[in-house]
């Protein structure tokens, strides 16, 4: 059993007050808080080894360059990653995306086919779309159904020789649908093609083991997972990463550059082009550390508690109405109450201290599946409590009450 | 009743209120009481799209003044948009083009009309000064 109490004052930024009321943070889909050590971690970089890394031969250089390597060492065993260089640091999911899709730029031709979900965030759509612009092939869409769940046969029916890439979250930040990766990875494999998953929404909540999903990439970013903004992860297995062209030309990621011709690195700095965020990427071991001290069963176990518990009090109010209501979900509830914009509750339960995400969720096709505007979204993490949802809930009640 | 003078008022008004739920409440039932607008008025053109909430906003020329209309999806959208409309409306456009928003900071509101909230009204701001430039020029 955890000790949320304890673990609370990990986080200084729960224990303030906003508009005079105690903090009730229930934005971790967003982003998630900071424990101390993450900050720490933070400054004890600039101000005992800050250099540029993997360039000098200073003593602070390989003091910086080891400390970065470490954490993607870090990385590479916390998903299980076969090899190292396997493992690229990028700033975040969106970017991640963008380098595999702009990398098929090279391999897609007219009537190929990528698949994308109707549960993704915008960032697993846009890129795909730019590309089948730039390419001519065609994007199709997996349904969903009601309960916010893929429709497996659909995704079945839409897989051909034609589809070259499969792009879809392993969990859905609007709904907090966990969607059925290994089945979906395995399927697009028997047609030949290739699968990312946007990793975003789920390293919160678990630990992925690439090799046993046995999907082609894997991306997340660090600020979900109690690191810094600014820093993600890109896994892709290495005949993948050795296929695709590099994203961005520049310092690091080169052999040899004459102005006839440049030949690339190797994996990883291909596409580790330019001065990284260096302060991220070794803090991000950091917050990799602090989340498996705590412990990923013990995550799961509290934040689903959160979730039953938060799903019973929500669903006591009068015609409130929850979106993604599927028996594989994380701690993230969608809701909505009859006849009042969500803008307004959420403007209202700030006012009480009660911070969620209001509005689309940057997942617009979702919200035009159910015919809303947005939603309000309350997203748990293992540091909340019952308690805090007590006030969510009477917080709820009374802007209810002012509104209507 | 001149801009600066229908601002004094609603200043006066909010001073009225201890916290901000009674402004909030207050804010809830102006909009509530925001005469409708036309729904020939609700097209896309006349929508100012917020990132959260929807804003349709008309201006119609009366005389030498704008007559402007608007309505919202949310209601605390709607309850600022009257009092937009009420210091606005019925206004000559070289007056609404030299008036400043200043009053709302003085309310209690101002976060609602930072740049960064995404309900509109920022953009409603611009466009009621789009209406007045377009009717100034036209007078000219």
């Amino acid at each position: 059993m955890l000790d949320i109490q304890k673990i609370r004052t990990d986080f200084p930024v729960l224990s303030q007050k906003v508009n005079g009321k105690p903090l009730v943070y229930f934005d971790n889909g967003a982003t998630s808080q900071k424990p101390q050590v993450v900050i720490d971690a933070i400054s004890t970089y600039y101000q005992e080894i800050n250099a540029n890394i993997h360039r000098g031969v200073h003593t602070l250089s390989q003091l910086a360059t080891d400390a970065y390597e470490v954490s993607r060492a870090k990385v590479k065993n916390h998903i299980n990653a076969q090899f190292l260089h396997e493992v690229l640091f990028t700033s975040g999911t969106t970017f991640g995306i963008n380098l595999v899709a702009n990398g098929f730029a090279s391999i897609l031709k007219p009537g190929d086919e990528v698949l994308v979900s109707a549960l993704e965030h915008h960032s697993n759509i846009v890129p795909w779309q730019m590309l089948c612009e730039k390419t001519g092939a065609t994007l199709k869409v997996i349904p969903m159904n009601e309960n916010g769940e893929l429709i497996m046969e659909e995704y079945d029916r839409l897989l051909s020789p034609k589809t070259k890439i499969v792009a879809v979250n392993h969990i859905s930040n609007a709904l907090g649908t966990i969607n059925p990766v290994k089945y979906m990875i395995d399927k697009a494999h028997e047609v030949g093609a290739a699968i990312l998953i946007d990793g975003a929404q789920a390293v919160p909540h678990l630990k992925p083991d690439v090799q046993e999903l046995d999907c082609d990439f894997y991306v997340f970013s660090g600020h979900k997972m109690c690191g810094p903004t600014g820093i993600g992860i890109l896994y892709g297995k290495e005949a993948w990463l050795n296929k695709l062209p590099p994203y961005l030309g520049g310092g690091e990621m080169i052999k040899e550059v004459t102005f006839e011709k440049t030949t690339y690195a190797d994996l990883p700095h291909k596409f580790e082009a330019g001065t990284p965020n260096i302060a991220g990427g070794i803090v991000l071991g950091t917050a990799i550390d602090y989340m498996n001290e705590i412990g990923f069963d013990n995550i799961q176990k509290q934040e689903l508690e959160l979730l039953n518990y938060a799903t019973k009090r929500l669903l006591e109010i009068d015609g409130l109405q929850i979106f993604g209501t599927s028996e594989a979900k994380t701690s993230v509830i969608s809701f909505n109450i009859d006849g009042i914009h969500p803008y307004d509750i959420g403007t209202i339960i700030d006012k009480l201290g009660i911070a969620v995400r209001t509005g689309h969720h940057c997942a617009q096709p979702i919200m035009n599946f159910f015919g809303i505007p947005g939603t309000i979204r309350a997203s748990f993490s293992f540091y909340n409590t019952k308690e805090e949802i007590d006030l969510m809930v009477d917080a709820v009640k009374k802007a209810q009450m002012m509104l209507s | 009743m001149t801009i600066k003078e229908t601002q004094n008022e609603i200043i006066d008004e909010f001073s009225m209120f201890d916290d901000w739920m009674q402004r909030y409440e207050y804010i809830i039932d102006l909009g509530k009481n925001l005469p409708l607008i036309k729904e020939e008025f609700k097209t896309d053109n006349n929508l100012i799209k917020g990132c959260q909430s929807k804003v349709w906003l008309q201006g119609e020329q009366n005389g030498d003044t704008i007559v402007f209309t608007a309505d919202s999806d949310a209601i605390l959208t709607k309850g600022i948009i009257a009092i937009l409309i009420r210091t606005f409306s019925n206004q000559k456009a070289i007056d609404i083009l030299n008036a400043d928003t200043d009053f709302i900071d003085e309310i209690g509101l101002k976060e609602h009309l930072s740049p960064t909230r995404a309900n509109g009204l920022v953009s409603m701001i611009k466009n009621i000064k789009m209406y007045a430039l377009a009717f100034d020029a036209k007078k000219n």
